[in-house]
């Protein structure tokens, strides 16, 4: 069985390779080709999957070996995958969310002339991230990481004749990698402590060694999970990354990408158990994630960009759960698993709402679209139940969770904690709410363009809406088929350990306080947006609507101090090089020059002067040799 | 006797530039062919040292030794450690691609004189420098070694000066006095470096009274040599001081961006990608090998130095406006990385040096060949004359675009492997470097990104339009190199069976041992 | 007679060709001073051989003419070719070899 691990990568880099070097040929049936071999891996993760809930709870993590990537003394590196119950879950949402995403661009790419590229490139970006959760050590882990950082540069900046697009992309990778900078000192760290860097001999041995260098291991992973899972303060590339095709977000935000950071710190799970300090600042940067994508998400009149800022303050939640240690390990990958069908749902109904309207995103050019896109009105309401945590719903089993376990953390912390995330809750229901509102209820306020085009909205095919039917389906029973009998917590508990957190108040309130503030959300947001009518152009607004709009101005900042100060940086360092480094050297061939033409007035072409120096030069050393003789 | 390979492989070459220097100037295109074929030939030949070398057996092996100059006991010493040989390798792949690369890159423009040859010219001094090149990685004899060292500068001068990129601003004749201003500004550099050279060569000689390598060495090692210590800092400067003219080391670096952009394409991955590369190596076998105890003292000073090289190359990378130059800052950047490794001492970092040095050959020749096709499809140097490419030309957008991901050390790709090695080998010894080095690879990520973006995406401009996509010969020179980028990133072990035992007979000639881990030293 | 007068007279016909070579700019007058000291040496190589009793003196004064008789001829080659070429036999003229 474990064989089949390395097929589960090997499909879709299969795939990737052949669209990508296939050439023109392979156009007409790009599409089949690359949505084929990512169903292929989901198959083969079903058959794991199968395989491994047939085996006890304690036996159940398969290994295969390939071979050692590279082998210099004492550091050895192999191509080595694990696929335990927390792999296992990744890889059913990523093969399994990716195919339904796959699927969905047949339909939403079908005009693209460049569709079977697109195709290679989601394929490529499966394959990482399966190579990222399948790897048994962290430096394969690191591979499929910047295989993910690559895949989404070329996503992001697909339509690449947009600079917008080329823009995103470019700063989607550099914020990437300056986490990415953080997982490769991480590594560094561990190998000089441990000698290795496979996951098994570093989580087991990190009893040997200091708190302080756990504690530095455990914040460079962090940095890293900062990057890929867009959390403050290295969040910026996410709302721009939207410049994408929408399959894209979807599978950037739902499958891949963002979840890997959750999966990171999960993942080390020991190193962080072992490390309060960095468990701490992985909450804190959790907290202030999940708050700051919500206000965002409230801000923003761009459906898309709307729903980025959710995701920020989602993934907040998931990374405040892994950081409040074994009672919220479960329940973070428990919201990611819900997380990733409902968030999918939603992008793709986001997706299916642009396509009916000729590519717009601003939701203030919507309204009243629930009579013309019965499905995606549907599947989107769904997807907008589950997250803002409806009871009954995926979301609401998951969220609640990570509330109680917020709150279970204990002390004057888990007050804290709990009421971030609760008002979290209250302001996610405040944004969906009005996404929800103004896309599909109201008048219509679309005009025909410049060019007198007038939006015709419609439904979309059947290959874009199965997709987000589907995903329905698991917006709305995931997360009550997980929660009964705990089933999630059982599965995962061999892997991330656990611990029933016990919250200062009944679980019971908590849930009560959870549905409360869900609906004075969603009350506000309908009496702002459902009672009056929704202007088409953009109040000014307050003075924190404003800052919102601009992403609470961590581009202004970036610009300011990263780009500008770079820059100046830069050019002066060019300076630099040229008057200084290189005028010295230049200064130094000068002055011999200089040199050289004095001593050649000496050379003056008159016979008799050369003559004169002879004598004089002759008679001084007679006269030296004589003084020398007489001494 | 036996079959003297390592001189057959540095011969063939010098053979094959005479003979096509003489190729009569109506046959041009049979020049061309001629050096193609040799240096497919020297590939050949490559191949079997590369094969015959055992990386078990000796230390060096295929070893050759003859008398020549008897006075001063100069010998004609041959030998190859894995080391060597994995330079030699990398040396006889890249000349094939690069005369193809330049196939016209030395056509006779059509108002020249009818007996007039650059073409033979070009492609023998090509082959010139690659006979060179092998037998300065084959030499175990200090003065042979330095003597080549010096003779490779006369070769690369002419092809620098004589052979300049066609694809200029301004006036002729303002290109004609940028290039020979970069061609004796390099000739300038190396010469100086070269000089200094030569008194520690002397010097050598006078407290050692032999100039082989292995002899010294040896009796260093058993203490029949003893060297003053600061006899041994001196021989040491001198030493260094050349090689890190040569590899170039922050602030010996200025030659570099100016020979680099004046050059032709072709040209410029000679320097880079081989020429340089004897600095590099000369480091780990002659400071290290011959100066143990000076390497050692002078290790923190190189250490800060290959930390700017890094940082600051990389910075300036970001800041330039001609492509070419990016590319030799970017360079800059990563011979900081390769010095870094070497001085770290550890056996990670000094195979990953080791490593570096071949895969930087392949990337940087994979880029700069792929922007030099760009650029002679142009003819301009400047990012600013560039834009939106990928609509008009994917291929050659998609082969620049993987070259410029393996210079920003994307994992699965070769330079990977190499730098990771580096970083690791350099955090276990000094953290604060490692850590300060890492930042280079967010700065590779900007200056290739910037570039690509710059380039490649946006709006096609209009100048750029009728861009054709890479032919035919083209293709048959990046294709191999990016295939051998990704083999040698997903499976390096070819090379590293082949480094290891070298490293490890460097790491006890300067009898240092890796750090070990914490965990395993408590128990 | 005190061979050291022979001495005495050799160093005044150096200086006097010395001052000569010095002093005029004619071509041929300048070459006909370095003749002079020439043989001014060669007066006191015979001459020390004499008070020395020691033939190497005479010896070198040979060698000293063979010299000078094939300076003359390359010598007096270059200034009628310089002559005329430039219509002149001054020194001074011919400066064209200098930086």
């Amino acid at each position: 069985m474990e064989n089949l691990i390395a097929l589960l990568i090997g499909a879709p880099l299969l795939g990737a390779a052949v669209l990508l070097l296939g050439g023109r040929r392979l156009d007409k049936a790009g599409h089949w080709i690359g949505t084929l071999l990512a169903a292929v891996s989901f198959v083969i993760g079903l058959a794991l999957f199968a395989d491994m809930l047939g085996r006890s709870a304690d036996d159940r993590a398969l290994y295969q070996r390939l071979y050692t990537w590279i082998p210099v003394e004492g550091f050895q590196a192999d191509i080595a995958f694990q696929l335990d119950q927390l792999s296992m879950t990744f890889v059913l949402l990523i093969s399994g969310v990716g195919t339904l995403i796959h699927v969905y661009s047949i339909g939403y790419m079908e005009h693209d002339e460049r569709r079977r590229r697109f195709f290679g490139y989601l394929n490529l970006f499966v394959a990482a991230m399966l190579l990222l959760v399948l790897a048994d050590n962290y430096l394969l882990l690191y591979f499929g990481w910047e295989g993910v950082g690559l895949a989404s540069y070329l996503l992001i900046g697909f339509w690449q004749h947009k600079p917008s697009a080329a823009t995103a992309a470019k700063k989607a990778f550099l914020v990437n990698r300056v986490g990415d900078m953080g997982l490769s000192i991480a590594i560094m760290i561990m190998f000089t402590t441990f000698g290795t860097f496979a996951f098994g001999p570093v989580l087991g041995a990190t009893g040997e060694t200091s708190e302080g260098k756990l504690t530095a291991i455990g914040l460079m992973l962090l940095l890293a999970a900062c990057g890929k899972s867009a959390q403050v303060p290295l969040q910026s590339w996410l709302g721009d990354a939207m410049e994408g095709p929408t399959p894209v977000s979807a599978l950037i935000h739902a499958a891949t990408m963002v979840t890997a950071g959750v999966y990171l710190i999960v993942r080390s799970a020991d190193i962080f158990n072992a490390a309060p300090d960095a468990q701490l600042v992985v909450v804190v940067v959790g907290a202030v994630t999940l708050l700051f994508g919500a206000i965002v998400g409230c801000a923003k009149d761009d459906i898309k960009k709307a729903l980025a800022g959710s995701t920020m303050s989602q993934i907040g939640y998931m990374i405040l759960a892994a950081g409040l240690g074994p009672i919220g390990y479960v329940f973070a990958i428990m919201h990611l698993v819900t997380h990733g069908f409902f968030k999918a749902g939603l992008f793709l109904g986001a997706g299916s709402v642009m396509h009916g309207m000729n590519d717009e995103v601003d939701m203030r050019k919507y309204g009243g679209l629930r009579k013309y896109m019965p499905v995606t009105f549907v599947t989107f309401g769904l997807g907008y139940l589950a997250i803002i945590g409806f009871p009954g719903l995926s979301g609401f089993f998951s969220k609640d969770k990570i509330i109680e376990a917020a709150f279970a953390k204990g002390g004057t912390e888990g007050w804290i904690l709990g009421s971030v995330t609760l008002l979290g809750a209250a302001i996610t229901a405040y944004y969906m709410t009005r996404v929800m509102l103004m896309t599909f209820f109201g008048e219509k306020r679309w005009q025909p363009d410049a060019e007198g085009h007038e939006p015709h909205p419609h439904e979309s095919p059947r290959s874009m809406t199965l997709p987000m039917i589907l995903l329905a389906f698991g917006s709305v029973f995931a997360g009550g088929l997980f929660s009964i009998g705990d089933r999630f917590v059982k599965w995962l508990e061999p892997v991330t350990s656990f611990e029933h957190g016990h919250p200062p108040i009944s679980a019971g309130a908590i849930t009560s306080a959870t549905v409360a503030v869900m609906v004075v959300g969603v009350g506000i947001a309908y009496l702002q947006y459902g009672r009056r009518p929704v202007p088409v152009v953009a109040p000014r607004g307050s003075l924190l609507t404003r800052a919102a709009r601009r992403d609470l101005l961590q581009d202004d900042f970036n610009h300011a101090v990263f780009v500008r100060g770079g820059t100046h940086l830069t050019r002066s360092l060019v300076y630099v090089d040229h008057t200084l480094v290189d005028g010295v050297v230049n200064g130094t061939a000068a002055s011999v020059g200089g040199l050289s033409g004095r001593l050649r007035k000496l050379q003056n072409g008159y016979a008799r002067s050369y003559a004169v120096s002879m004598f004089g030069g002759t008679a001084v050393l007679i006269a030296a040799t004589l003084l020398m003789r007489a001494v | 006797m036996s079959f003297p390979l390592l001189t057959v492989t540095a011969a063939v070459p010098a053979v094959g530039a005479i003979l096509t220097a003489a190729v009569p100037a109506a046959r041009r295109t049979a020049a061309k062919w001629l050096a193609l074929l040799v240096s497919l030939a020297t590939l050949v030949l490559a191949a079997v040292v590369f094969v015959r070398f055992e990386p078990g057996g000796e230390r060096y092996q295929l070893t050759e030794s003859h008398s020549w100059i008897k006075d001063f006991g100069v010998r004609y010493e041959l030998g190859v450690d894995g080391i060597g040989v994995a330079l030699i390798a990398l040396t006889a792949l890249l000349i094939p691609f690069i005369v193809l690369a330049g196939w016209h890159d030395a056509d006779p423009l059509e108002t020249s004189s009818k007996r007039w040859r650059p073409t033979q010219g070009f492609f023998a001094l090509i082959l010139m420098v690659e006979a060179m090149v092998i037998l300065s990685f084959e030499a175990t004899d200090v003065f042979l070694f330095y003597i080549l060292f010096e003779a490779m500068l006369i070769p690369m001068y002419f092809l620098i000066g004589g052979f300049g990129d066609r694809a200029h601003s301004g006036s002729d004749e303002n290109a004609a006095a940028q290039r020979s201003y970069a061609a004796v500004k390099f000739l300038l550099y190396n010469l100086v470096g070269g000089l200094i050279m030569l008194a520690a060569v002397i010097g050598l000689y006078v407290v050692a009274g032999n100039f082989s390598l292995t002899e010294i060495a040896e009796a260093r090692a058993n203490g029949s040599l003893e060297m003053a210590t600061s006899t041994e800092r001196w021989l040491f400067l001198g030493f260094f001081f050349a090689f890190a003219v040569k590899a170039p080391l922050w602030p010996l670096h200025t030659w570099l961006p100016n020979a680099m952009g004046e050059a032709t394409a072709p040209v410029a991955v000679l320097i880079t990608a081989v020429v340089d590369k004897v600095g590099t190596f000369a480091m780990l076998r002659f400071c290290l090998g011959l100066f143990p105890e000076a390497s050692k003292w002078a290790t923190p000073a190189i250490v800060v130095l290959a930390l700017i090289s890094i940082v600051y190359g990389a910075l300036l990378a970001v800041g330039q406006r001609d492509i070419k130059r990016l590319v030799a800052y970017a360079s800059i950047s990563h011979f900081g990385f390769i010095v870094l490794g070497i001085f770290a001492m550890t056996t990670q970092g000094q195979s990953g040096a080791t490593l570096y040095m071949v895969n930087h050959g392949i990337s940087t020749a994979a880029l700069m060949l792929v922007a030099g096709f760009l650029i002679s499809r142009r003819g301009s140097r400047l990012i600013a004359d560039y834009g939106g490419v990928q609509k008009v030309a994917p291929v050659l957008a998609g082969t620049f675009l993987i070259g410029g991901l393996a210079t920003l050390s994307l994992p699965g790709l070769a330079p990977f492997v190499s730098e990771f090695l580096v970083l690791v080998g350099t955090y276990a010894r000094y953290p604060v470097a490692g850590v300060i080095a890492t930042t280079g690879i967010v700065l590779a990520a900007l200056y290739t990104l910037v570039l690509y973006q710059r380039t490649m995406t946006g709006p096609v401009k209009e100048e750029v339009r009728e861009l054709p996509d890479l032919r035919v010969r083209e293709l048959a020179v990046v294709v191999p190199l990016i295939a051998l980028l990704i083999f040698l990133g997903v499976f390096p072990k070819p090379l590293t069976d082949v480094v290891n035992p070298a490293v490890q007979h460097t790491m006890s000639d300067v009898q240092q041992k890796d750090p070990q881990p914490e965990v395993e030293a408590a128990k | 007679m005190n061979p050291v007068n022979y001495l005495y007279l050799s160093a005044l016909l150096f200086t006097i060709g010395a001052a000569g070579v010095l002093i005029r700019r004619n071509a041929i007058v300048v070459f006909m001073c370095v003749e002079l000291m020439l043989n001014a040496c060669n007066l006191a190589f015979v001459t020390f051989s004499r008070m020395h009793g020691n033939l190497d003196g005479q010896i070198i004064a040979f060698f000293t003419m063979v010299v000078a008789a094939a300076e003359v001829v390359v010598g007096l080659a270059i200034i009628v070719s310089v002559f005329r070429a430039r219509h002149s036999a001054s020194v001074d003229d011919a400066s064209l070899m200098k930086l």
